[in-house]
């Protein structure tokens, strides 16, 4: 079904943002961009829909906050349910609100190693990474020096007189499987 | 070539009366407490000034490309540095000759042994706070800051008009910028604890320059950005895009963040270990009536406020909300500057009262008047400089 892709290969990020500014100008069917480091200005030109890490990773800090002040608040603050009351350093008293300065610590050390690690572990789930996940990238060598544009084409030959003019290093199609 | 328009010349001009009218009325009714008043909002305007030349030292060191569109900002206000340092080295001078009774550890006879006024913790400081020794490491300071800021102003100048990519002047103006950051790191201390730290002769913190510094960063940045975003509302700055303000706007953020950090472990080990002689510092502030509000009221809108309205992308590009979290950073900052000084001095007499706002506003007269005189010296686009293209098309 999908053999009408091709994959066009560069070895340089400007050359590979110029042409992939030209292929939308000519209204290619940009699938996807392989690259082995962030490329500025890509995302703008694919118009990637922005990502929503950053609100992930304020509603991961929230639950930090709220689960640092639960634990200590159980362990630091004296009451009929809770377990163990301590007074340690000459706190005023068993209030939660008047011992908040010697929190703070706690508290911030949760919400920021609460949205490290979720955070991390939403990426490993949204980029489907996990122990034993087989790479998507068709080339290997997009890991290392090398750029890969990957599209959807109807005419081959027309497609490849165009990549050649923006100056890819290698044009070959999607072998049939 | 960039204009001060007439209204906003004719408040300058009247906010620059209001704030000497507010001193005359200030020295006539109250000397000791108008000292105080005048000597924190200095320190305020020094501190602006004084992060600027830090500013565009830091760009030239770090090779950063970002900041060159906007450049004049910091360089402009840098122009009110020898106002500052001169009104700062008036009061010290005043302090020195007993004009003023600012500084506590200065009193005659407090450092001898015979008089009934001795004190024996401040005389053992005698070695550092010395009339004379403090004297010429005030002048030291001011003048070689103000040395580096006019050199770095006048190298900026020049390589405009070099052409080309302006190479030589940059070079040169990256030693300055070098010796300048070296001399800065030491002094920035120094000097917060001189003129602040030593009003509380018996208390000492070890962090207080740092806690001083970021001060300043905050409020250097915050004014670095409302200055910008005024010059690209008036046209000066078409080069100016979204992304130098995101970038002024993460700044803000994040020293908003550190100044927090440093008063809050400054003010936590000595909360927690509360032993009598560190304490009493905070007890001034917490406990008394009169500074009790403003001391909560001030960390709040400092910390608070920028975590909040700051925290996401698209709030720090958006101009509006920018300019609402610029200004009342700034208020806060005041505040804590005030809170600085007053409890020190005043004791429970302290007020922020009327004649504080009026020399505020005087402050704000002067500070536009020379901020925008200097930036009508030159043209506000900069035209050669080695990163000014990278400048230009800077993307986040």
């Amino acid at each position: 079904m999908n053999n009408n892709i091709v994959y066009a290969l560069y070895d340089d990020d400007d050359i590979l943002l110029t042409s992939v500014k030209k292929m939308k100008e000519k209204k290619l069917n940009v699938k996807e961009v392989y690259t082995p480091f962030p490329v500025h200005g890509l995302d703008k030109v694919l118009e990637l829909k922005e990502t929503r890490m950053a609100i992930t990773a304020f509603i991961y800090g929230c639950i930090g906050l709220t689960f640092g002040s639960v634990l200590i608040y159980y362990i630091m603050i004296s009451g009929e349910y809770k377990s163990w009351p301590m007074n340690i350093g000459g706190k005023p008293n068993f209030t939660f609100f008047k011992n908040l300065p010697s929190f703070v610590p706690v508290l911030f050390e949760l919400t920021v190693m609460f949205a490290g690690h979720l955070m991390s572990l939403t990426y490993f789930y949204r980029c489907k990474l996990f122990p034993g996940s087989q790479e998507t990238s068709p080339d290997p060598r997009t890991t290392d020096d090398k750029f890969l544009v990957e599209i959807e084409h109807e005419n081959f030959k027309e497609v490849e007189k165009f990549l050649k003019t923006t100056g890819a290093i290698e044009i070959k199609k999607k072998d049939d499987k | 070539m960039f204009q001060l328009n007439k209204k906003l010349h004719f408040t300058s001009i009247s906010m620059i009366v209001i704030g000497l009218l507010s001193l005359v009325i200030g020295f006539m009714s109250d000397a000791h407490s108008t000292w105080t008043n005048l000597l924190f909002n200095n320190y305020f305007f020094l501190g602006i000034s004084l992060f600027a030349v830090v500013f565009v030292a830091i760009q030239y060191v770090a090779e950063a490309g970002w900041s060159t569109v906007f450049k004049r900002v910091p360089e402009a206000m840098m122009a009110f540095l020898p106002y500052a340092g001169i009104i700062m080295l008036f009061i010290v001078i005043a302090a020195v000759m007993h004009w003023n009774h600012i500084y506590h550890w200065l009193e005659p006879g407090i450092m001898d042994p015979n008089e009934p006024n001795y004190d024996k913790i401040i005389a053992g400081k005698e070695p550092y706070l010395n009339a004379p020794f403090f004297l010429i490491r005030s002048i030291v300071y001011v003048i070689i800051w103000i040395y580096c800021a006019r050199k770095l102003r006048q190298l900026s100048i020049k390589g405009d008009l070099e052409g080309d990519i302006g190479e030589r002047s940059f070079f040169k103006g990256l030693r300055v910028s070098g010796w300048f950051l070296v001399f800065f790191a030491v002094t920035s201390c120094t000097a917060a604890w001189d003129w602040i730290m030593s009003i509380d002769t018996h208390w000492f913190s070890t962090l207080f320059g740092w806690y001083i510094f970021s001060e300043w960063a905050t409020i250097g940045f915050t004014t670095i950005l409302l200055i910008a975003l005024f010059l690209q509302k008036t046209g000066h700055l078409p080069d100016l895009n979204d992304s130098h303000i995101h970038d002024l706007g993460k700044f803000i953020f994040a020293f908003s963040i550190v100044w927090t950090y440093m008063w809050f472990s400054q003010f936590m080990l000595i909360w927690y270990a509360n032993i009598p002689e560190e304490v009493t510092y905070f007890m001034q502030r917490i406990e008394q009536s009169n500074y009790s509000f403003l001391f909560w009221f001030s960390m709040v809108i400092n910390f608070v406020v920028p975590l909040i309205m700051l925290m996401s992308r698209d709030a720090k590009r958006n101009k509006t909300i920018l300019v609402i979290v610029s200004t009342v950073i700034l208020i806060g900052h005041w505040i804590n500057s005030y809170l600085l000084f007053a409890p020190g001095t005043l004791f429970e007499h302290g007020h922020l009262g009327l004649i504080e706002v009026g020399v505020f506003l005087g402050f704000i007269g002067l500070f536009i008047q020379i901020v925008s005189r200097t930036l009508s010296k030159t043209s506000v686009e900069i035209k050669s400089h080695p990163y000014l293209d990278e400048s230009k098309h800077l993307h986040t």
